[in-house]
């Protein structure tokens, strides 16, 4: 028996294609992926996002915590609401997931993790937690929204009322505050401005419908990974895992070396790793002829093989995009090739970055 | 449950094909099949004069999800190509069975259409999918 959102019946109402996302019963598209792409990066689509896992983290600790849990140093986080982007790794300094890390207090955090990794997350959470004073509570409660594009936020602003909106007034990308009933944040998953909307689930399918009418399109699964990838934002369990350091994963503006004295979870692999400059890197690829790259081809390269973790049509740019691991020492803006459908073709390498605000950045 | 012409014969493996007369037919690919396939993004298609036999793969629908084969379900010449697709591979998805046509073969042996499924044995193959 899958698990459902409790927006379920909107997306059955509302025409859309169902298919198991680890366990859960959620929205491939609504009738055209590529038409609810093109609606957030032109205009506003939304996402049912409800299956993602809510963690909030309390306690005289919760900073102590933190600190060891993720390799970026949330003690940099001094402005209350502000979100973070990291990933925890365990001893080996392979990722167990990424995650946004939003910042109330020293003693009060709040961690979005990944739905396909909850399980492993929450049992590594709370066994790390042990030594500390903090209370791990899973906030299965609430459900999101995620409401993307350059109209999401005015037509979100239409919806809230006098005192939310002067909640989120002048908001900057990844901050978060509470409006309410609703947790706004300004991060998402697309390269677009917008909002992420927790909020109690028996309250989602009356935020969901409003937002229908005030002109935001549904956007199911299809769309968020095409937009995630151009974007460049990875995906867990295809661009990283726990077979991957964040370093082979172009997560390393996610790791914070300073302080030294600061023991995060990985931080010896890491530190030696980053030593030894041995880790291969995730790239952009970039084919401007007719074919689409897909997850797991392999690249050849001058300094030797590597793969493609993911890839897709981009529908912005109107060919085929990837990101895939190579050799350390593959130099961006060569051209390397990838072995395609029993054909060789040649790819350019770039940043794994294709498209932010609705334009090509590459 | 997709529509699926009662004019038209089929392939097992997701082509239609339609008699036009003097030994031309018309291929495409089913409603059904666009519909696994999700939103097409690159259609390959063979050239004109190219000899094709029945079972070859003759081209190639690429969708935002996946690259699919499409077979020769006859043998014969092709004689023209749908050129609209190299601009809007999406006619495949919105008229799978008109506009979103591929290529249309000379065929050999006219006989060998009656060895194609109708619409009730197309529609029986996909149930047992």
């Amino acid at each position: 028996m899958s698990n459902k959102t409790v927006l379920h019946a909107k997306h059955i109402e509302a025409g859309a294609k169902m298919v198991d996302f680890y366990g859960w019963d959620m929205p491939i598209n609504y009738g055209s992926q590529i038409e609810e792409h093109h609606a957030v990066r032109t205009d506003a689509g939304m996402f049912d996002v409800s299956h993602m896992t809510i963690v909030d983290v309390q306690g005289q600790d919760a900073q102590a915590f933190l600190r060891r849990l993720v390799i970026n140093d949330v003690a940099k986080l001094d402005v209350a609401g502000k979100a973070l982007y990291t990933g925890m790794c365990n001893e080996e300094g392979g990722v167990i997931d990424d995650l946004i890390v939003y910042f109330f207090t020293t003693t009060d955090y709040r961690l979005v993790v990944n739905s396909a990794t909850r399980e492993k997350d929450l049992a590594w959470i709370n066994a790390q937690s042990a030594e500390f004073d903090v209370v791990i509570t899973e906030r299965p409660e609430f459900a999101m929204i995620a409401v993307q594009g350059p109209q999401a936020k005015a037509k979100v602003a239409t919806l809230l009322s006098a005192e939310q909106n002067k909640a989120v007034e002048g908001m900057k990308p990844f901050f978060s505050a509470q409006a309410g009933d609703l947790f706004i944040a300004t991060t998402g998953y697309t390269g677009e401005n917008g909002y992420e909307i927790a909020l109690p689930a028996e309250q989602a399918a009356d935020l969901w419908q409003q937002l229908l009418d005030a002109g935001v399109k549904p956007c199911g699964l299809g769309a968020r990974d095409t937009l995630r990838l151009e974007a460049g934002m990875n995906l867990y369990g295809l661009d990283m895992d726990e077979s991957v350091s964040p370093l082979a994963a172009n997560m390393a503006w996610t790791i914070s070396w300073e302080p030294e004295d600061r023991n995060f979870n990985g931080r010896e692999v890491l530190a030696a790793q980053r030593a030894a400059g041995d880790q291969p890197k995730l790239v952009g690829l970039v084919l401007e002829e007719k074919g689409v790259l897909r997850t797991g081809l392999k690249v050849i390269t001058a300094a030797g093989e590597g793969i493609i973790t993911s890839g897709t049509f981009s529908p912005t740019l109107g060919h085929s995009i990837a990101m895939a691991r190579v050799p350390r020492s593959t130099a961006l803006g060569s051209t390397v090739e990838v072995e395609m459908r029993k054909k060789l073709v040649k790819v350019q390498v770039i940043k794994p970055s294709f498209v932010r605000n609705g334009k090509k950045v590459f | 449950m997709s529509n699926i012409p009662s004019e038209l014969k089929y392939a097992t493996s997701h082509e239609w094909v339609r008699n036009e007369g003097n030994g031309v037919v018309t291929v495409g690919i089913t409603e059904h099949a666009q519909d696994l396939l999700g939103d097409m993004v690159f259609v390959e298609l063979p050239e004109v004069g190219d000899t094709v036999s029945t079972g070859d793969d003759v081209a190639v629908a690429e969708s935002v999800k996946a690259a699919s084969d499409i077979y020769a379900p006859v043998t014969g010449e092709v004689v023209e190509v749908n050129e609209d697709l190299e601009d809007s591979p999406e006619l495949v998805n919105s008229d799978a069975f008109g506009d979103g046509w591929l290529f249309k073969l000379k065929i050999e042996d006219e006989g060998e259409l009656d060895s194609l499924l109708d619409a009730e044995g197309y529609a029986n193959s996909i149930d047992e999918d």
